[in-house]
């Protein structure tokens, strides 16, 4: 597995690059994509700890992932996000489909 | 005061200049003096309509895009141009959440950020010809390197 992206039990966590646009929200996409196909993930995070620019590549990215989650009841959540991307993400109304935190739920979760 | 500035930059379409082009364009933007907010809103508006140069104007062919960045008096001016395959009924892109590329995880949400961020989005478009979308901000705190 790519070191951006850490499996627990049914849950991947993936540290989101410092810049998501449309470059690198491709890349993470792949990546994400090729785990999701094995069946096992039921909870899937992102981590924007390191983010500090998203456009509306993110938000693309966010909606395909919850899409393809959807089918087998999964979830998809952004963790630590930071106000900026907050009012991004808010601005977009993709807040109805994904839990977006600030704070971390995932204390224990360390790279 | 009397300030004015330009800059020219022609990029290929590749998606590895888009953060190239916003950062170009944000640090043109700082002889205004702009807050953080700003400079974080002329990027993701920046970022908007290079990406829509790359995946709807040319699909992914490699082509060049021309961004024109202008200062004058308080407010910033980008136009970013390409010689793509346009846009049939602008109106209809604008909407927020309308995409002709869902199955490429496109949000539609590309115009409604340019505009959510910029003071004006203006587009000239002719299918087959390219397109052009003029966008300004101006910047009201008054303190700049022109003083």
């Amino acid at each position: 597995m790519e070191k951006n992206m850490k499996k627990k039990g049914n849950c991947l966590i993936v540290y989101v690059p410092r810049e998501l646009d449309h470059h690198f929200a491709e890349q993470v996409t792949k990546e994400v994509d090729a785990e999701l196909l094995r069946g096992t993930v039921k909870q899937l995070v992102f981590d924007f700890s390191d983010t500090t620019f998203m456009d509306s590549s993110g938000i693309g990215m966010l909606m395909g992932r919850k899409r393809l989650l959807g089918y087998s009841g999964g979830t998809v959540s952004a963790i630590h996000v930071s106000d900026r991307l907050k009012k991004i993400m808010e601005l977009s109304g993709i807040s109805r489909y994904v839990e977006i935190s600030q704070e971390s739920v995932w204390n224990k979760i360390r790279r | 005061m009397e300030s004015k500035n330009e800059m020219l930059l022609v990029v290929d379409s590749r998606s590895c200049n888009e953060g190239l082009v916003r950062i170009a364009v944000a640090a043109f933007s700082t002889q205004l003096n702009p807050t953080l907010e700003e400079v974080a809103d002329i990027k993701t508006a920046v970022s908007e309509a290079i990406t829509n140069c790359i995946v709807h104007a040319y699909e992914s062919q490699e082509e060049k895009i021309r961004v024109e960045c202008r200062i004058e008096g308080r407010e910033l001016t980008v136009r970013v141009a390409d010689t793509g395959k346009g846009i049939e009924d602008v109106k209809k892109a604008m909407e927020p959440m309308f995409t002709t590329k869902p199955e490429q995880d496109r949000s539609g949400m590309g115009f409604a950020f340019m505009e959510a961020f910029m003071d004006t989005v203006d587009v000239e478009s002719s299918p087959g010809k390219g397109t052009c979308v003029t966008m300004k901000k101006k910047i009201e705190r008054d303190s700049s390197v022109f003083e």
